[in-house]
């Protein structure tokens, strides 16, 4: 089968490969671009485990055609922080025990900087929804409501 | 209470930041030169027998590198429960006979998944179906399938336990009820599939990341089945996205295959489970019919309590035979029973095992209790509130299933959440509205902190740890205890670093490498907080006293004088005649001829059932659409006794994720089967609750001392979820007058229960 170029920003930086078609964005970002902090919790687009933002939208990269990435700008978990410095949603989550076992918190992390980047103060009605297609089993989503919750206002405080 | 430095503080998990980074690696996210790929090969049918098996076309394929079968094993059963021959029932890849949908036939391993995904559809096995039961009381009949040779009537297990004379007792109660309650299929669904990558050295030695809760029984039962010593096997857990008791049988056909595929391939073996193959095949709870009998008294004093249960366990024993006992005993928390007899049968079925979740035996049984006891205490006219107070276990009282409370803050649990729930006022709410009704109900807990006893013959503590002090003040910590999410590596550094007046970021833990540290029974049965915790804190204290021991001479004053604050060693009251904390271990070095401070320190329970308990009450609050039934959880309120909590976040954040999957559990999580195939094997079709579905959650800590357990803390991961699920099923009748004995309660039974009330 022959491969297809493609073409694409991934956490900034340009990126060119060459893969066969029917491989999933999700594949890509783990296996040719070694980038593990992206999870597969199911494969079906049912757990958000493995979440990505493409364009200023997220996307469940387990069902998305890596084809599809082509002239896109994605940014995985990795692109989220700068170095040492976390993002503040990072830096809450760490602040505010949002995370447990962390599986679920790479996907559940972009799911919240989609919402904010699109509502930067939301209610906790808001977060819960922004975050509803992100299954969590540890932590009973409490403290990342409260993580994403204090996050927001720390970024409100900031500006 | 006592002030800490660092006990009882909001901090951070030590491993937070690699986490939200996404640079914590679990078992998928590990690769080395040369991994092929696994996959397992699962029977269709639900019981037959395996005729023949050809794998000569799959091994053609181009791409393949090794098909395994039970032929390729040496034949040897294993079952987490080693103790018990009986209990020792099942292969890790079928040999001669399959007895569900699921289990594991034959395994491949190619260079690419794509390979092994064709390879598994040309493999040939020949099965010839036998007839199947799936429903425990069929099983039973005579006539029926049999199941396994050893287990006559397909009983797994059977446990009886009886104290005083239950029957005479009843005679002399007020008011004796008996109901029976059932309930359903339900899962662990962590989130992390369960994985393993295996690879042999040239020396024959295994290596194994794995995906588990107890990295030290994989190490045991892969040496059993593969013939091999354990010590020449090395387990090592990567991070672990959850488990809750479903990655801990000690072996799983995932480490197995990828082990025996890796020495016939000669390169690493990388297998990883489909969440389709974790619904449908891996282990999950129990589902359970319970008949119970309780008589009380008048004025609420419960007498007498007689209970059955039918333990519906699946095709093999996994933790069930412990199950089995469990739903007995785990009644007998939190309260008082002076006649207690229980019965319990584990039957085998032709569906997936059922083994350990989150409560183990526990969520069953207090579902039924809570909710008897709410029946009770509305037609004796009492407050359920009083009549917990009034048979609560109390510091000092032995349970009618000989556990021993050292410890009891049940009653201030009770008393805070009904005054923080406003439980008079809101039990009374008119209920006037033909559109919505608003409930409230009361659900009560109490648990093990880990188990006394082993499942298997060693001569092993249930936990140790070893802490090696380095020349630049550092100490390495090696525990065997598994962090699966729960945070026990955070919780050991705290201890130590709290012990030997160290910043947190001074100490660094090795966990659960089979190779390096040192054996831990593993993460299961509410255990680590208190064993591991135990075991690190005597192994600081160990390191304390080695180091003060040279600073007093040094100072010429008595060890019992010193202090370990803020990285220095001084002389209580004198606090400018110091060491410096990396000057002590160099000191201890030169009076030792350069030998390192290596110092350890182990814990096993001092009592043969568990050394101490927790316990709470939680108020849950609904409102029911009386038109269509549907149930939302508005609130919950709970008191807990975790003894002291080491990190508050971390405990309120067990509670939380208890109040998620009780509440699951109670309202959606089902998995539902026709025949012994899995109608609905994936996370939508599961429904586990989701973000938006979380109720209000107030927590009240009670704060007791406890004897036992380090710096006075107790579990807290499994108790926190034994009250979720009745408090709902209370709260539901307290807005609706709809009894739910079975469940999950759907809106179809709410709305059922509604229409019958009204004929």
């Amino acid at each position: 089968m022959e491969r297809k170029k493609i073409s694409f920003i991934l956490n900034g930086k340009s990126q060119e490969l060459h893969i066969q078609p029917w491989r999933t964005l999700l594949e890509i970002i783990r296996e040719d671009l070694q980038l593990t902090g992206t999870k597969e919790g199911c494969g079906e687009g049912e757990c958000g485990s493995c979440t990505v933002m493409m364009g200023d939208k997220t996307v469940n990269s387990c069902l998305v055609p890596a084809v599809e990435a082509d002239n896109m700008e994605i940014t995985t978990i990795e692109g989220l922080a700068d170095g040492d410095n976390l993002d503040p949603i990072q830096e809450a989550f760490v602040s505010y025990a949002g995370m447990q076992c962390g599986f679920c918190t790479p996907g559940m992390i972009m799911s919240a900087k989609e919402l904010l980047e699109s509502n930067p103060n939301p209610n906790e009605e808001e977060i819960r929804e922004g975050i509803a297609g992100n299954f969590c089993r540890c932590t009973g989503y409490t403290k990342i409501i409260e993580s994403i919750s204090a996050a927001a206002e720390g970024m409100q405080g900031g500006e | 209470m006592k002030e800490y430095r660092l006990i009882g503080k909001r901090l951070p998990r030590i491993d937070a930041r690699d986490k939200v980074k996404g640079r914590a690696l679990y078992t998928d996210d590990i690769s080395m030169p040369g991994m092929l790929y696994g996959l397992i090969l699962r029977s269709p049918y639900a019981h037959a027998k395996i005729v023949k098996i050809d794998t000569s076309r799959a091994l053609k394929l181009p791409g393949v590198k090794a098909v395994v079968t039970g032929e390729d094993t040496a034949k040897v059963k294993f079952g987490v429960i080693s103790r018990s021959r009986k209990f020792i029932d099942e292969y890790p890849l079928a040999v001669d006979k399959v007895r569900f949908i699921g289990e594991e036939v034959a395994a491949v391993a190619a260079t690419d998944p794509d390979a092994a995904m064709e390879a598994l559809d040309l493999i040939e096995v020949e099965y010839q179906e036998l007839p199947a039961v799936f429903d425990p009381e069929e099983a039973q009949k005579p006539g029926a399938p049999q199941i396994h040779e050893h287990a006559p009537g397909n009983i797994s297990r059977e446990h009886h336990m009886k104290k005083g004379d239950p029957d005479r007792a009843f005679k002399e109660c007020d008011l004796v009820r008996e109901d029976t309650f059932t309930t359903q299929s339900a899962i662990h669904a962590y989130m992390e599939p369960r994985a393993a990558l295996a690879s042999w050295d040239l020396t024959d030695k295994l290596m194994v990341y794995t995906s588990t809760q107890t990295p030290y029984y994989v190490q045991q039962h892969l040496g059993r089945t593969l013939g091999m010593n354990p010590d020449n096997i090395r387990i090592i857990k990567p991070f672990v996205g959850g488990g809750f008791g479903g990655k801990s049988d000690g072996l799983s056909a995932v480490e197995f295959s990828a082990a025996l595929l890796s020495k016939h391939a000669g390169r690493p073996v990388k297998i990883v489970c489909s969440r389709d193959e974790e619904f449908t095949a891996a282990r999950r709870k129990h589902p359970a019919s319970i008949t119970m009998k309780t008589g009380v008294k008048k004025d609420g004093t419960i007498v007498a309590r007689q209970s059955r249960a039918i333990l519906d366990g699946g095709a093999y024993c996994s933790l069930g035979p412990l199950t089995t006992v469990l739903m007995g005993t785990f009644q007998t928390l939190p309260f008082r029973f002076e006649h207690f007899q229980y019965d319990g049968y584990r039957i085998y079925t032709n569906k997936p095992p059922c083994g350990a979740m989150r409560g183990h035996g526990g969520p069953q049984v207090h579902f039924a209790q809570d909710a008897q006891l709410d029946m009770i205490a509305e037609e004796l006219d009492l407050d359920p509130v009083e009549m917990a107070l009034k048979n609560g276990l109390k510091t000092g009282d032995e349970s009618a299933a000989g556990f021993k409370i050292v410890s009891s803050g049940f009653a201030e649990c009770l008393r805070k959440v009904s005054e923080a729930a406003d439980w008079q006022d809101k039990k009374r709410t008119e209920k006037n509205d033909p559109k919505k009704a608003y409930g409230i109900g009361l659900g009560c807990g109490g648990f093990p902190s880990g188990a006394g006893f082993y499942f298997n013959k060693t001569t092993s503590a249930h936990s140790s740890v070893i802490i090696k002090a380095g020349e630049g003040g550092g100490l390495s910590v090696l525990t065997g205890a598994s962090d699966i999410g729960q945070g026990s590596d955070s919780v050991v550094c705290q201890i130590v670093a709290e012990v030997l007046g160290l910043p947190i970021e001074d100490i660094h833990i090795t966990s659960a490498d089979t190779e390096i540290t040192p054996p831990d029974m593993g993460t299961y049965s509410s255990r680590v907080t208190v064993a591991a915790g135990n075991a690190a804190l005597n192994a600081a204290k160990a390191a304390r006293e080695a180091l003060f021991k040279v600073v007093a001479d040094k100072f010429e004053a008595s060890p019992d004088d010193l202090l370990a604050e803020e990285q220095k060693i001084f002389v209580k009251g004198s606090p400018e005649i110091y060491t410096s904390f990396v000057d002590a271990v160099n000191l201890y070095q030169k009076k030792n001829q350069g030998s390192p401070l290596v110092v350890k320190g182990s814990y096993n329970s001092p009592d043969p059932l568990s050394p101490t308990y927790s316990f709470g009450a939680y108020i849950c609050e609904v409102e029911v659409d009386l038109r269509t039934g549907e149930l939302t959880v508005l609130r919950y309120t709970v008191g807990h006794d975790c003894g002291q909590p080491l990190n508050p976040m971390s405990v309120e954040g067990q509670i939380e994720g208890c109040i998620s999957m009780g509440m699951g559990y109670a309202i959606s999580e089902d998995l539902r089967f026709d025949g012994g195939q899995t109608l609905n094997p994936s996370f939508l079709g599961y429904a586990m609750p989701t973000a938006n579905q979380m109720p209000k959650i107030e927590i009240t800590h009670v704060v007791t001392d406890d004897p036992h357990g380090p710096f006075g803390a107790k579990e807290t991961g499994e108790g926190s979820l034994d009250p979720v699920a009745p408090a709902i099923v209370n709260a539901v009748y307290n807005a609706t007058g709809v009894r739910i004995k079975d469940l999950p309660i759907t809106s179809g039974k709410i709305l059922q229960g509604l229409k019958d009330k009204d004929r």
